[in-house]
């Protein structure tokens, strides 16, 4: 995983709440043994009409959208299914964050093991974010903060194990590899 | 009861720093989600560490046609054959055990888990699906993960996580005719939101959960997602000791006693705290059913829809489902019913919608599919005669699997088409592009079946 640092870019907005990741990747297309490709399938169902082509009138769709790096949501973001082909079409995309007031706790697990950054705001920040589609956004994690183009600056929580291993593009599988002398002893006094 | 679970499966304990290292005890694995974590172990040169404590299933992409499975006619979708041919190579080169398309035990991974006495009080249990809440039930601290975790769990068996809160769910008084768990668990999902559990591990509790049996608590432990909660549990009692006893991976013998000892201790302490609590009257409850694009939209069926002014999000919902706000859901015609899934696809919920169709018929322009949880669950539905009651009414007779609760084996329901659905997600297109899905109980699936209408099956109970 590469270290992340800070984030710059414009905004794409979904106002819906409950966004699940039925929506982000329809089931239809987990028929795939890899991790790969699965940007062009994001919110495929949204995004595409039934012929194939694109709806002109989708956020992801709209010309402001190319290159945007930064999508923000309604409420209770990435909730449903544990299918971690949802971070991985979001980052295949080019979103390399998510602000939402609420993010689902098994999307946000899934989401800070790939680098794709979970930024959950408070209900001013987040609705103000969604009345300001297209704005540009920096994010730093040093500082777990996110700065508006007014100059205001605002925190966001983030777990500080998860922090660390973003920034120095450490992967969880190592450090647990390197816990083998402590697994094996818990094994040897486990019973089940 | 979390915390003790918690606590005795901590190898290396949670710092403000570092989250706990903690062990699992059973890994559940199937075609969708673990290729990729294969294919991590692969890159890196490891081993899967315990693969006596890793068991594999295929349910999600598998066909329910007899013949594509039993028949020698290939799998229709080739995406789908090929997972699974993928699933094949991986148990056999990492030596994981298989329940194989054609194996008597096969069947959906929250209902062979605990068929099998895989799933056991006490136990740490993951499953790169976030049903796997439904082992909750047995006492166990079960939740889905990710196919990177599912990664972690092959090479270390052991998982990072951070102490989620917990939320006590007390349910009083006692379920009336017609009121399944299903309704249950959607009138508690409709009480707290779709995301009131995010956060929190849910413990269930109270009279009507004691009264009911194994089947109805997984039912309940199951949906505990669709409330944004990772993991469901009810505290082991002797319903859950009966219901273990058989069960071929139970313990047996001296194992069994001292297995029972320690799960006598596993239930909350009288004293336990818990960060949240509410208490439902179980008495209130009423037949429920979805009308909206979450579990959480979900009303009474002798209810009408609510109408909520100047809400875009809401409107945009009943838009998709076609539904007007203030119109009772009853009535709304049906043309597709599904009895089956990881949330009622059990021999109870079986016998539920046999005992409503017997001697019925379903009406004319609905297409009825009844899939069995597991291929376990045909077999004694079968012996009970339950497959001929749902022939003769009308209904479609398949092989297990997660079928037309996803529809990615190609069991799908067509654009703008109304399901009256036992599953468990009515999410825009979850059961196809541009399905409409209504969720219900068995019984309420039945007698919507019998009607082509959403019917109250207390309709059909009061004769």
């Amino acid at each position: 995983m590469q270290p992340l640092r800070t984030i710059s870019s414009r905004t794409v907005v979904l106002p819906s709440t409950n966004i699940d990741t039925d929506q982000i990747i329809p089931a239809r297309f987990l028929r795939t043994t890899t991790r790969d490709g699965l940007g062009r399938q994001l919110f495929a169902d949204w995004r595409y009409g039934a012929d194939g082509s694109p709806k002109p009138e989708f956020a992801l769709n709209l010309p402001t959208a190319a290159g945007c790096a930064i999508l923000v949501a309604g409420r209770n973001f990435g909730c449903g299914s544990s299918r971690e082909h949802a971070p991985w079409a979001l980052l295949d995309y080019g979103f390399r964050a998510v602000i939402s007031t609420e993010i689902a706790d098994i999307f946000r697990s899934n989401s800070l093991k790939n680098g794709l950054l979970p930024v959950q705001v408070d209900e001013a920040t987040g609705q103000w974010l969604l009345d300001h589609p297209g704005i540009a956004l920096s994010i730093d994690l040093e500082s777990r903060t996110l700065l508006l183009p007014d100059g205001r600056a605002v925190e966001f929580p983030l777990e500080g194990f998860a922090r660390y291993c973003l920034l120095n593009g450490v992967d969880e599988l190592g450090y647990l590899l390197a816990k083998e002398d402590q697994i094996a002893a818990y094994e040897q006094g486990a019973v089940q | 009861m979390f915390q003790k679970i918690w606590e005795q499966h901590e190898v290396v304990p949670e710092t403000a720093e570092t989250p706990a290292v903690l062990y699992i005890d059973r890994h559940l694995i199937h075609e969708v989600t673990s290729p990729q974590a294969f294919t991590v172990l692969r890159e890196r040169g490891l081993k899967l560490r315990r693969p006596d404590r890793t068991l594999a299933t295929i349910d999600h992409s598998s066909p329910t046609r007899s013949d594509q499975i039993f028949g020698g006619v290939p799998i229709a979708i080739e995406s789908a054959a090929s997972q699974i041919a993928q699933l094949q190579r991986n148990c056999a080169e990492f030596g994981v055990e298989l329940l194989d398309l054609k194996c008597d035990q096969r069947g959906i991974v929250h209902i062979i888990g605990p068929e099998f006495g895989f799933t056991q009080p006490g136990l740490t249990i993951v499953c790169g699906d976030s049903h796997t809440s439904t082992h909750g039930a047995f006492g166990a601290l079960a939740f889905g993960i990710g196919s990177t975790e599912v990664g972690h769990v092959f090479a270390t068996q052991c998982l990072l996580q951070r102490r989620p809160r917990t939320f006590a769910i007390t349910v009083n008084g006692s379920l009336g005719p017609g009121v399944t768990a299903k309704d249950l668990i959607l009138s508690i999902i409709g009480e707290i939101g779709i995301g009131g559990g995010t956060g929190y591990v849910l413990e269930y509790r109270g009279a009507v959960m004691r009264s009911l049996g194994m089947e109805e608590r997984m039912t309940v432990c199951n949906m505990s997602i669709e409330a944004g909660a990772r993991a469901g549990m009810i505290a082991p009692d002797e319903t859950t000791y009966s219901y273990l006893k058989p069960r071929p991976r139970a313990p047996h013998g001296a194992a069994w006693e001292q297995a029972l000892e320690r799960w006598r201790r596993l239930p909350s302490d009288a004293d336990a705290s818990f960060d949240r609590e509410i208490t439902l009257d179980g008495s209130k409850l009423e037949p429920m059913i979805t009308y909206g694009t979450n579990p959480g939209m979900v009303i009474a069926v002798s209810g009408s829809i609510p109408d909520r002014h100047n809400d875009p999000v809401f409107d945009q919902a009943l838009a998709y489902m076609g539904l007007t706000a203030g119109a009772p859901i009853g009535g709304q015609p049906v043309s597709v019913v599904f009895i089956g899934s990881c949330t009622n696809g059990r021999l109870s919920d079986l016998r539920s919608a046999a005992q409503l169709l017997r001697g019925h018929r379903i009406a004319r322009g609905v297409r009825a599919l009844v899939v069995p949880g597991s291929q376990q669950v045909k077999k004694a539905a079968e012996a009970e005669g339950l497959d001929r009651i749902f022939i003769a009414a009308g209904a479609e007779w398949r092989e297990s699997g997660c079928s037309m609760c996803i529809g990615m084996n190609g069991d799908t329901v067509a654009s703008g088409e109304y399901s009256i659905s036992t599953s468990n997600r009515n999410f825009e297109g979850r059961q196809g592009p541009g399905a409409r899905t209504l969720l219900a109980s068995p019984l309420t699936a039945a007698a919507s079946a019998v009607r082509g209408q959403v019917t109250d099956p207390r309709e059909f109970l009061n004769g």
